[in-house]
């Protein structure tokens, strides 16, 4: 629940930051951090496309893969949470990377960016202690 | 399984709020568009307006060239020529260089990029906003009715004041230069962008070699 209730909120997020790219959102809101210098750096993009758009893209197969683990013919099946922790993984992956390029290359902080990170990290780990907390199939057929 | 619905309710909630707040988002993004006929005397008055300088008065070159900020040939021209112009031949003090409006007609969004640019000169940040330009065509180019916003998103990033950069915008305050700009372009002969005019001659796109070569015979020492 907690993995989707995130998912949900990056999909929001991500969503606002790909409106901006295509200049629909005006001035983007971010405090006193340098969203804008990040997000109109070239690293912005990932062979061409805005890094926005696949946060986007990824925040709804998280969300999608955890409403799925929820559903009761996936209650014992540990290949969804598993695709949701390769999933979120891979998302933590990139957003270390990207964390590294704001942080040593760009040197600008993004707020949105930083949120976006905390909301990735918190699928990854809640898909884990999903996964520990899931019953597998055996469990539930042996007797008690 | 009042536990799952709650969940449901809960996540049905955060996307009435999320699609809500985009939703308002997108629709307190102004749209400054400043459009209508221009007003003779403000023509009249824009041609006193010799274009944006940079290098010293006493270089022994001026450079002038005419662009259009929505013309690939000119982000071209401003990648590949006029940022080593500046660097080497406009900083040793060998050229003065002037750009000049020249929004074509073709291009839908360039009267309003020439108008973002002149707003931004205004608050001292014209080339700043020139190099955003270039550098950004390929976002906001193509965009659908949406460059006047990502002009307002620029002049945050070059440090303008948004809200003396709104009323600039608004006003349309300098429309009438760029379209004297545009016509002083055309009674020169200008036909297509980027022009360059070196001393009395006229180019297309020069590449640097070709542009220093064109310097260095106009000059009695070779530049660097």
């Amino acid at each position: 629940m907690i993995a989707a209730t995130l998912s949900l909120i990056g999909v929001f997020v991500s969503v606002y930051l790909a409106m901006w790219k295509l200049g629909w959102m005006g001035i983007m809101a971010c405090g006193t951090g340098s969203c804008q210098s990040v997000q109109l750096s070239p690293y912005a993009y990932v062979f061409g496309i805005p890094v926005a758009f696949l946060g986007v893209f990824g925040y709804l197969a998280t969300l999608v893969l955890s409403l799925a683990s929820l559903q009761p013919k996936f209650i014992t099946d540990r290949r969804v949470t598993l695709g949701l922790i390769v999933v979120s993984g891979i998302g933590v992956a990139f957003t270390a990377y990207l964390s590294y390029l704001e942080a040593f290359v760009i040197n600008a902080w993004c707020r949105w960016c930083l949120f976006s990170a905390a909301i990735i990290v918190g699928v990854f780990v809640s898909s884990l202690f999903g996964l520990r907390n899931q019953p597998n199939e055996l469990s539930v057929g042996s007797p008690a | 399984m009042a536990g799952m619905k709650r969940f449901y309710m809960g996540l049905a909630g955060i996307a009435v709020v999320g699609s809500g707040a985009l939703w308002v988002t997108n629709r307190r993004a102004a749209s400054i568009v400043p459009l209508g006929p221009i007003p003779m005397d403000a023509i009249v008055s824009g041609r006193e307006f010799q274009g944006y300088v940079q290098g010293s008065d006493d270089a022994p070159v001026t450079i002038i060239e005419y662009a259009d900020f929505q013309c690939p040939g000119c982000q071209a021209a401003w990648l590949l020529t006029v940022q080593d112009l500046k660097a080497r031949l406009v900083t040793a003090g060998t050229v003065k260089f002037i750009f000049r409006d020249f929004p074509l007609e073709i291009h839908d969004k360039a009267r309003q990029a020439h108008h973002a640019a002149a707003c931004a000169d205004e608050q001292g940040q014209f080339w700043p906003m020139h190099d955003t330009l270039f550098a950004n065509q390929g976002q906001w180019s193509p965009s659908a009715g949406v460059a006047e916003r990502i002009f307002r998103g620029y002049a945050e990033t070059v440090g303008l004041n948004v809200e003396e950069y709104d009323a600039c915008m608004a006003e349309g305050r300098y429309r009438g230069r760029i379209q004297a700009s545009y016509e002083g372009g055309i009674q020169l002969g200008v036909s297509s962008t980027p022009t360059m005019i070196i001393g009395d001659q006229m180019f297309g796109g020069l590449t640097y070699d070709q542009l220093k070569r064109v310097v260095d015979s106009l000059v009695v020492e070779p530049t660097q």
